[in-house]
Parts: C-alpha cells; sequence; structure tokens
C-alpha cells in the first residue's frame, strides 16, 4: 500500500465533496489512482477526456506513484 | 504566460508589445458570449490551476516560437467570475511578418483550450450552472490537435 495525496479539480472537487484527501491505495500507476478513486466518489468520466499531474508535473496515465505522491486528478479541460 | 483575476488591461498589453522590428501583429480575444448550445448564459467562472497552467501555457508560446518564429508572445487568460462581454482570453504575437504573427497566434489559443488545466462554469439565466466539457470529446474520433469551432 502506498500513501498518495489526491488533489480534485472543477467537476472532480464537487463530486468528491472536497479538493484533496489522503489515501492509501494499492496503486502503481496514475491510472490504478484514478480508477480507484473514481469508483470511490462514483464518477463516470472516462479516462481518455482526462489529464493528469504527479507532484505538479504533467504525466501519462502509464506513469508510476511513488509513496507520498501528490496526484492531481484533471477533469475535461475548456479553456478560452 | 499569465493568469489574472482582474480585468485584463488590453491596450496595456498592446502598447507594451511595440516592437520596431515587428511589420505585423495578431491579437487574439476570447470574449464572454451570451448562449451556449441553446441555453442563455448570464455569466462564467473560470478556475485555474495556476502553476501549471503558467507552465504549461509557457510551453505552449516556446513551440509557437520554434514552429512560427516572431518577436514577441503573450497569453492572459482570467481566472474568477466573468459577465458577458469581458475579455477571458488575450493573445498577442508580434512578428517581422503578418503570416508568422496569424499561424502564431492561432496555434497558441488552440493549443491553450485543449492543454492547460482551466475549467469553465456557466451560470444560466435560470440559476442553473453547469461545467462546460470539451464537446468535441463525445465524438469518439475527435482529437485534440484538431482546431474548434
Amino acid at each position: 500500500m502506498k500513501t498518495i495525496h489526491v488533489r480534485y479539480f472543477a467537476m472532480f472537487r464537487e463530486r468528491a465533496g472536497r479538493g484533496e484527501e489522503t489515501l492509501s491505495l494499492d496503486v502503481a500507476t496514475a491510472e490504478d489512482v484514478f480508477v480507484q478513486t473514481r469508483d470511490r466518489h462514483g464518477s463516470t468520466e472516462p479516462l481518455g477526456h482526462c489529464k493528469v499531474a504527479i507532484n505538479d508535473v504533467m504525466a501519462e496515465w502509464s506513469s508510476a506513484v511513488q509513496d507520498g505522491d501528490t496526484v492531481l486528478l484533471f477533469p475535461p479541460v475548456a479553456g478560452g | 504566460m499569465q493568469i489574472s483575476d482582474k480585468t485584463i488591461a488590453v491596450e496595456q498589453l498592446r502598447t507594451q508589445m511595440a516592437n520596431a522590428a515587428a511589420g505585423g501583429f495578431c491579437v487574439f480575444e476570447g470574449w464572454v458570449r451570451n448562449e451556449n448550445e441553446g441555453r442563455t448564459v448570464a455569466r462564467l467562472e473560470y478556475e485555474v490551476y495556476e502553476p501549471l497552467a503558467v507552465a504549461e501555457g509557457q510551453k505552449v508560446i516556446d513551440e509557437a516560437c520554434r514552429k512560427y518564429p516572431h518577436l514577441d508572445a503573450v497569453c492572459v487568460h482570467r481566472s474568477g467570475l466573468l459577465e458577458i462581454g469581458d475579455c477571458a482570453v488575450w493573445v498577442g504575437v508580434a512578428a517581422a511578418h503578418r503570416d508568422e504573427a496569424f499561424k502564431a497566434c492561432r496555434y497558441i489559443i488552440d493549443e491553450i483550450k485543449i492543454r492547460l488545466p482551466i475549467w469553465k462554469k456557466e451560470h444560466y439565466v435560470d440559476g442553473d450552472s453547469g461545467w462546460v466539457n470539451c464537446e468535441r470529446c463525445a465524438n469518439v474520433s475527435h482529437r485534440h490537435n484538431d482546431p474548434g469551432p
């Protein structure tokens, strides 16, 4: 198990009812964090529409997560 | 690349970008409009994760500089609550010739819209509100390098 600090934004924050939380998760990649938190909060957004950052650096869903990492989950963006 | 929670000072930005070597200056301003998909919009709210929006926005500007060599490029994106008619995003590019100015400006706004961690919530006149998804994501064939409408 790893301790992962997860941050939520926009619709993810509203769905989770919080902006961040620290979880003990059995995860290897950013995708694992997305799936487990999605199941936890009942989100239905497809992974392919979302983006992820690890420790404030944009990452891939296949990127490895380490114990103590902060994973930022971004729902579909809409700038401009 | 800048994020601002205040009205974008467009005249000031334009003045600051004056450059004797520039033969062309191209500006794109994104404005808050009063309608989206048949619903009447009262105002918009932008949520921005500033550390990564600035970093990724600067990356976009640097890419534009390599692809379409120009003299100067600036982008400012709003955060917070905006009213109808407000300027939500401003992109200015100064170049020796117009072709690079147009192309770099187009590249920057197109990439800004799909890559920066910025989210838009529409507040409607009927009191409802909702986050705006990238509509084209609903299309399975959609790729994020297609220019938007």
